[in-house]
């Protein structure tokens, strides 16, 4: 029986114990290498044939003829990124004043459930409820307004649905700022006189202004890999957008719609694994950046 | 001024209402737009029968395979998300309890790890698969899911475990407790809810992401037996069967989708009411 001494020698345990923490701890560092490894691997075969800049800046996309210009897509993604931003951003910033503010409990015990529930559905159940309710809102109602007819597939479909998913992620840090105000700042701005309002205002929100910043950009890296539910609504049409009614394609939703055929053409799963590799070091460069400085305005 | 004052306040507190109520109303119209569409076509016979011949024309079947196929999925993962995350999580609150540059280094690490799009861990789970010359299998997603939800596990746990007051520490140390000890039967006594809602919460995400497991776990008609099979998922059956032209298969859709919220929200309920009747076992200081 010998397992069993595990189970009654305690210094034993606790040295597997320690070792298997080690392991664990380990993955951890050693994962993020070997992911930029891995698809850096993957996609040198591209890289030694083409120089990054043609590939970024270039727009022609024949994966045929061994032509991959990633600028078609670089700019869709940018363009949904930054409109699920302008409609998120706002919302957000009022809503996490609002519930740390001014709400009262019973909204709070309402908002919580809610916002959980909202950070906890899968993509694809956005991206289902886009086509059932953002698409035809846009080629019934809002391109009709507008004075256009449009099929609904567009980046602004994207770009609504991507918003309501980031705003539980992004709500959810800008609450947490807020709760690390000191009270004793806004106590001190209210005994000198100021209402309300002066005090967000002036130093609720400016105290924060750094973390505020950077839960946009955290908000921002996440709405940029996005994959699942923009592809099923953005519409999938390789040319360069010049209008938010217009069909974009970005990058996520170029690896996820073309990994069938990426071994039957040469080059493409080349094509594909940089794509991902340029998705993970922007996302990855934008939530450096933003964690550091919510770490610094902390301290 | 005054009333300037006043007025705006009033404004900008209409505007904060407004804001609010729309993320309630936003949540409120998903489900109820979904399920709306999905109910009326849910069926016993979608929940219980695989595919059969010509299912994707219409003719007679259901996605139990991809009910099945994603249970393993995402308990598989979880599972082995949970048993690298726990140790993890515990080195960080019991044994570098004192090392605050290297925990926050950890910390760091896995914040940058919880910010990695999925399809960025689908391709890299890919090219291991290419590398080891596996196929697309079972086991390949389970690898590929449990490595994305790894930090967002440990960070949950995290969160719970720092708050356990540090008496509780130095008192199981001066009794002579070993560190593994201190883990296993102390920690994780006091923390149990919250992990068990840590765990819940990777459970959630593994059965909701579909970018990740896309090029990994494959599609299948067929309950997978083993391992090494391909296998079915709720996410990648909504997917493919919402671009099919044929309005039999896109209702199936709708009804999958119901399905998916459903187990999600029941997820999600079940945590909350754990953590509620656990919360009353705790130890308090």
């Amino acid at each position: 029986m010998n397992w069993l001494k595990i189970f009654y020698n305690r210094k034993l345990r606790n040295k597997i114990h320690h070792s298997w923490m080690w392991i664990s701890l380990g993955i951890v560092f050693v994962l993020p290498m070997s992911l930029f490894i891995g698809l850096m691997w993957k996609s040198a075969i591209l890289l030694n044939q083409q120089s990054v800049f043609d590939l970024l800046f270039s727009s022609e996309w024949k994966p045929m003829a061994g032509k991959f210009g990633y600028l078609t897509f670089i700019v869709s993604s940018v363009w949904v990124t930054m409109i699920a931003l302008l409609i998120a951003g706002p919302v957000c910033l009022l809503t996490a004043i609002h519930l740390t503010q001014y709400a009262k409990s019973w909204v709070l015990k309402i908002m919580a459930p809610v916002i959980d529930i909202l950070a906890g559905l899968p993509s694809v159940i956005f991206g289902v409820w886009g086509i059932l309710f953002v698409i035809p809102l846009l080629a019934n109602h809002i391109g009709p307004f507008f004075g256009k007819s449009v099929s609904g597939y567009s980046i602004l479909a994207g770009a609504i649905v991507l918003s309501i998913m980031i705003i539980p992620f992004i709500l959810n840090i800008l609450i947490e700022i807020f709760q690390t105000v000191p009270k004793e700042l806004s106590e001190a701005s209210l005994a000198l006189g100021a209402t309300r309002w002066q005090t967000i205002k002036f130093v609720l929100l400016k105290k924060s202004s750094a973390g505020i910043v950077s839960a946009f950009g955290l908000g921002m890296s996440r709405a940029f890999g996005e994959t699942i539910a923009v592809l099923m609504v953005v519409g999938n049409v390789v040319h360069l957008p010049s209008g938010v009614f217009q069909p974009g394609y970005p990058l996520p939703s170029l690896i996820a719609n073309n990994y069938g055929e990426m071994l039957s053409i040469p080059m493409y799963d080349s094509a594909l694994m940089f794509s991902a590799l340029l998705l993970f070091v922007i996302v990855l460069i934008f939530n450096a950046i933003s964690r550091l400085i919510i770490l610094r305005s902390s301290h | 001024m005054r009333k300037i004052l006043k007025i705006e306040e009033r404004f900008y507190r209409v505007l904060m209402f407004l804001s609010t109520t729309f993320i309630g109303t936003a949540l409120f119209v998903i489900l109820f737009s979904i399920l709306r569409t999905g109910l009326p076509h849910l069926s016993w016979e979608m929940l219980s029968e695989i595919p059969h011949g010509g299912y994707y024309f219409g003719k007679s079947g259901g996605i139990f395979n991809a009910i099945v196929g994603s249970v393993y999925l995402s308990l598989g993962s979880s599972l082995i998300a949970f048993l690298v995350g726990l140790p993890i999580a515990m080195f960080i609150n019991i044994h570098l309890i004192r090392h605050t540059k290297f925990v926050a280094v950890i910390r760091f690490l896995l914040d940058l790890l919880w910010g990695v799009p999925s399809i960025v861990y689908g391709a890299f789970g890919f090219t291991i698969m290419v590398f080891f010359g596996m196929r697309t299998s079972l086991m390949a997603g389970i690898i590929t899911v449990s490595l994305f939800i790894l930090p967002i596990i440990v960070r949950a746990m995290d969160e719970v475990l720092r708050n356990v007051p540090k008496g509780l520490l130095e008192s199981a140390k001066s009794l002579g407790s070993t560190n593994s000890e201190i883990a296993y039967v102390v920690y994780f006594k006091q923390c149990l809810p919250g992990i068990i809602t840590a765990w819940l919460l990777a459970f959630g995400r593994a059965i909701g992401d579909a970018a990740s497991i896309l090029f990994t776990t494959g599609y299948t008609d067929y309950v997978p037996h083993a391992l090494n099979e391909p296998a079915a998922t709720l996410p990648l059956a909504i997917f493919f069967q919402l671009s099919s032209p044929i309005p039999e298969v896109r209702e199936r859709a709708y009804a999958a989708s119901a399905i998916l919220i459903f187990i999600v929200l029941t997820v999600s309920v079940v945590s909350r009411i754990l953590s509620c009747k656990y919360n009353k076992n705790k130890i308090n200081f």
